[in-house]
């Protein structure tokens, strides 16, 4: 399982990265994709198979099916491949390389600091997470509830302006 | 027999089976077609016709497989892939009898809609890389219908596992020994045979690839095995949906006097036949009409399904 886990970490980062340095939008969010399904399988070996599960139903399976949706009706092609690669000159990685150079350090003096990091093997399950998530952060989820809302109440109003500007254009005419 | 071999045997057995039943599928839905439309269908080569499945392979496999210069190649041929992959992965949790199942994994439902969801890249992938107007078009179209009805296939699943009280399939056949949950979930059964067949993008919910309109979709670039591996991930995600329905409405492997997989076979046959039926007798609706109907009246259904059943749970214990 330990073995897995560092397979499975170094697959996140190595996408991650390749995710990052492409230059066609969609081959990285492919890399995005591969990235958050490495992820998905880290919570699996460290004990959270219900969590693992929501991480490629909801972040692999359906957040980034609509960042696809979109891509995909904006027509990148070659052109937009070589303004990236404009956009993109070597001198912009200084400032995050040197962020995550602090950040890399930070995290290496924290394991050290820890000593022998153990895996959890307690298995939590989906009646856990549920019983913790309507539990004590109920109103995290509430909160959470009331941001979705507001965007469902908003998309529905855009379209619907739209909608309406529609049929009284198609009447002056 | 180690354990180990053992569950080798048993997931090499099942991706055997299925990949032969989805082949023999083929044959079996031309014929039945026929039957329905008053026509004989093929019955020449072999008894019954069933050595038209070999002719079908042999071409399909010696046919060119013409990769298109304009389209982005890498992805072109890795999108087939997908929906094979993840169709034929998602047998791995299905309990087929007692013992013979890959892996029991307490989270299988969730597994199968994970997989489920990451099987939509596959025609998504293919409709853009194609780099043509048809085939972008019936991705689009086939992500917003895919992505939808799997809102409505999870939340009409909730009643199942709230009465099983898990998510483990296994667990969820055992616990419909007595009644099978088809009798007090029969809204979810609907809503959920619906969405399986949204999922599956079979006639008459085929609009992603409805040939009077968009020729043949997203696949309509692709030839030779690559066109095969759609055509074939089609209907082994048909066996899927039936299976799902057998496990989760119709009490899996439970039936007098039979042996187990006979019961889940006879059962699975059933519901083939009648996605198999489906085709034949109904008409394809318009896409916005098919859209409307899951989010006006398949999405208050199951939320309401799911209070109810919810209340009813909560008044009995």
């Amino acid at each position: 399982m330990i073995n897995l886990f560092y397979i499975a970490a170094l697959v996140a980062i190595i996408a991650t990265v390749l995710a990052i340095t492409r230059h066609h939008a969609v081959h990285a969010l492919l890399y995005l994709i591969v990235s958050l399904l490495a992820v998905a399988l880290v919570f699996f070996t460290l004990g959270a198979p219900f969590v693992a599960a929501l991480e490629v139903i909801i972040y692999a399976g359906a957040i980034l099916v609509l960042f696809l949706f979109v891509m995909m009706m904006l027509n990148l092609g070659q052109d937009a491949k070589e303004q990236e690669r404009e956009w993109q000159p070597l001198r912009i990685w200084i400032g995050p390389a040197l962020l995550s150079c602090i950040l890399l350090a930070l995290i290496i003096h924290a394991i050290m600091g820890e000593g022998s990091a153990s895996v959890v093997t307690e298995e939590v399950g989906p009646k856990a997470v549920g019983s913790l998530l309507f539990g004590p952060y109920m109103i995290a989820a509430e909160l959470g509830a009331f941001l979705l809302m507001a965007g469902v109440v908003g998309a529905s109003h855009l379209r619907r302006r739209e909608f309406q500007s529609e049929i009284t254009g198609k009447e002056e005419s | 027999m180690s354990p180990t071999f053992q569950n080798i045997l048993i997931a090499a057995l099942i991706l055997f089976c299925m990949l032969n039943m989805a082949a023999l599928m083929i044959w079996i839905e031309r014929r039945l077609l026929a039957l329905m439309q008053d026509r004989l269908g093929p019955n020449r080569a072999g008894p019954f016709g069933l050595l038209v499945i070999l002719a079908d392979m042999i071409k399909i496999f010696t046919k060119e497989d013409w990769i298109p210069p304009f389209s982005d190649k890498v992805v072109f041929v890795l999108a087939p892939a997908i929906i094979m992959a993840t169709t034929l992965l998602s047998f791995a949790v299905i309990p087929f009898a007692p013992g013979i199942q890959v892996i029991d994994l307490n989270i299988g439902l969730l597994y199968v809609l994970a997989m489920s969801s990451i099987g939509i890249y596959s025609i998504v992938l293919a409709g853009w890389a194609s780099n043509s107007k048809y085939s972008l078009l019936g991705g689009l179209r086939m992500s917003a219908q895919m992505f939808s009805y799997e809102v409505f296939m999870g939340l009409s699943l909730l009643g199942v596992v709230a009465m099983a009280g898990t998510f483990n399939l296994r667990e969820i056949v055992d616990s419909q020994q007595r009644l099978w949950f088809v009798v007090p979930q029969f809204l979810g059964f609907v809503i959920f045979m619906i969405a399986g067949l949204a999922e599956t993008h079979r006639l008459p919910a085929d609009m992603p690839e409805a040939e009077s309109e968009l020729i043949a979709g997203y696949h309509a670039e692709y030839s030779g095995m690559k066109f095969g591996m759609f055509f074939v991930g089609e209907y082994v995600g048909v066996i899927l949906i039936s299976s799902l329905m057998v496990v989760l409405f119709f009490g899996g492997w439970h039936g007098p006097f039979l042996p187990p997989l006979v019961w889940f076979a006879l059962k699975l046959g059933a519901f083939l036949f009648f996605f198999i039926l489906c085709r034949a007798a109904m008409p394809r609706p318009r896409y916005d009409q098919f859209m409307a109907l899951g989010w006006k009246v398949l999405l208050p259904l199951s939320l309401l399904n799911v209070l109810v059943t919810g209340a009813i749970i909560l008044a009995n214990t």
